[in-house]
């Protein structure tokens, strides 16, 4: 028997593919085994819920026109960044985003934690014209969504398909959808949004998103969504804001 | 590749043994890998061993490999946060205590203050008052001095502290009628008011002192911005006589306002920024031009009735 050597494998095909396959494997189980017992290291917290009908609306409208290929969704734990955008996001907060939308790009700001920063109406009034509020913004203008209706129709089977793949939508929440959105991009003042708190909590915003009380906008589901975005995770905040001491 | 037991062949120029494969005439030398890239191989998988065991590397049940180092990026965070406070803490301990005029009074945690503002404003508050504070239509200039709910450090610290109009129980709050949309007034009425409206900042086109928008005025705008049209700050009710418009002060958009009111809202930041950096904001936005003297209680009450 002659020395095992490169040349052995190369001139023996079942043992190279047997040696084929175990490196192959290696890489495999260091990369996909992992993936398996990933409900290991994301951190319990409380409060996340599943997005409602409307903010699931305006979420595919966020997918639809981009809005990741400029904005990413994830705060990094860097000190500038929990500075400037708060809190650093943590994995159980994009845990019913399909697909999560932490992004890799940031020509605009980090979204991750916009829910309540600033008010309807400035987000009203920079879709429409970002340069009207920020003189230096490259941010195209979303003014059509204003005139666009939601699509709200379908809802139902959004939220059935997301239930597949795990995300906690009950079958009562998926038969009131419709109703549901068009409940919280009214408001209380106009409707009642009793049974879309009961499902979806006290937290749950309900009101005329847009300042257009005769349609649902796109611009209401997207402003739903961008205003709850950050917000559901109940943490102290400010402990880790420069200066916090505490 | 067919023969099996090739016998050592050298090649004659380079003097190194070939592989015994010749393709018309090229014959491929058997050079051994390069002994730098040999090592370099090993020793990063030897630096891959020893990574997995100093850092956090593997999911297992009941959490993950957790690594010899204690390493994570949170407490690396934290670290690097502790440093901050560590070089602020000369300022800070006397910063947390005093109280808002105190900060004034002292000229170094005056400075403090005013350059963590600043570069909080720029953070937070630009996007909708401006880089330098200069405001925009709907959002007020801050400059000035014309305050809608008051400008003295404590009213400053509520208004950043609650918000107006926001998602807070403590929330500054009020509510503009909207006199055309809720049909309060007719679209002449409307007219009328609106021309005193603009008469009372000066313009000598509008603003008959006796006719019918004076009575208009009186009757449905006077109880918030005052029998004068000098604005209530109670109700964050603006002056009107001081040609400052906060949305515009042609007879348009007047016009809309009366018709549609405004109600103007910002966030609350208690919670979403630290007490030090609210602080911070407060004096720094004090001291941007249109602050205004603390005074007591008593004084206060006394002022009152003069101002409005």
């Amino acid at each position: 028997m002659s020395r095992f050597t490169h040349e052995t494998l190369e001139k023996n095909s079942l043992l190279l593919l047997a040696f084929v396959i175990i490196v192959v494997s290696i890489g495999g189980i260091v990369e996909i085994l992992p993936l398996f017992r990933k409900e290991t290291v994301i951190e319990p917290v409380e409060g996340v819920r599943p997005y409602t009908p409307l903010e699931l609306a305006g979420y595919n409208i966020y997918l639809r026109e981009g809005c990741y290929n400029c904005h990413s969704q994830q705060i990094r734990p860097l000190r500038d960044e929990v500075v400037r955008y708060g809190h650093y996001s943590l994995a159980a907060e994009s845990m019913y985003d399909h697909p999560f939308q932490w992004g890799s790009k940031r020509t605009g700001p980090d979204l991750a934690r916009v829910g309540g920063k600033y008010s309807d109406a400035w987000h009203v009034a920079h879709m429409i014209e970002p340069r009207d509020l920020v003189p230096e913004s490259i941010m195209p203008s979303y003014g059509f969504l204003m005139k666009n209706g939601a699509k709200l129709h379908d809802l139902p089977k959004h939220l059935k398909a997301l239930s597949v793949v795990g995300v906690p939508y009950s079958d009562e929440m998926i038969e009131w959808a419709e109703k549901d959105a068009k409940a919280q991009a009214t408001g209380e003042a106009r409707t009642d949004t009793e049974g879309l708190i009961a499902r979806y909590g006290d937290k749950v915003i309900a009101r005329d998103f847009d300042g257009q009380p005769h349609m649902i906008s796109e611009m209401d589901a997207l402003i739903a969504y961008l205003q709850v975005l950050g917000t559901m995770v109940d943490f102290d905040a400010a402990k880790n804001v420069e200066g916090g001491a505490q | 590749m067919s023969d099996d037991k090739h016998k050592p062949e050298i090649d004659e120029v380079s003097g190194v043994e070939t592989t015994g494969h010749e393709w018309d005439g090229l014959q491929e030398l058997n050079n051994p890998l390069p002994r730098w890239w040999v090592w370099v191989w090993l020793i990063s998988i030897v630096w891959s061993i020893w990574y997995f065991v100093i850092y956090p590397a593997w999911p297992v049940p009941g959490g993950a490999t957790e690594g010899t180092s204690g390493y994570t990026q949170y407490k690396e965070l934290a670290e690097s946060q502790a440093e901050i406070v560590a070089r602020q803490a000369a300022y800070l301990e006397r910063f947390e205590e005093a109280s808002l005029e105190q900060i004034v009074n002292d000229p170094e945690l005056y400075a403090f203050a005013v350059a963590g503002g600043a570069s909080a404003f720029k953070d937070n508050c630009a996007t909708c008052h401006g880089t330098g504070a200069e405001g925009a239509k709907g959002y007020p200039n801050l400059n000035d001095d014309d305050w809608l709910w008051g400008g003295r450090l404590s009213d400053i610290h509520q208004t950043l502290e609650y918000g107006i109009r926001a998602d807070n129980w403590d929330t500054r709050m009020s509510q503009m009628p909207a006199f055309g949309k809720d049909g309060l007034l007719n679209a002449q009425e409307i007219n009328a008011v609106v021309d005193y409206v603009l008469g009372l900042s000066g313009d000598e086109h509008h603003g008959d002192a006796h006719g019918a928008g004076a009575e208009i005025f009186q009757q449905q705008c006077a109880s918030c911005h005052g029998t004068d049209g000098k604005g209530l700050r109670e109700f964050g009710a603006p002056n009107l006589t001081d040609k400052i418009w906060l949305y515009g002060g042609d007879h348009a958009t007047v016009y809309e306002t009366v018709y549609y009111a405004r109600a103007g809202m910002m966030p609350a930041w208690g919670g979403r920024l630290d007490e030090n950096t609210i602080k911070q904001l407060t004096v720094y936005l004090h001291q941007l031009g249109g602050g205004e003297e603390s005074v007591s209680n008593d004084e206060q009450e006394a002022i009152k009735p003069a101002n409005h």
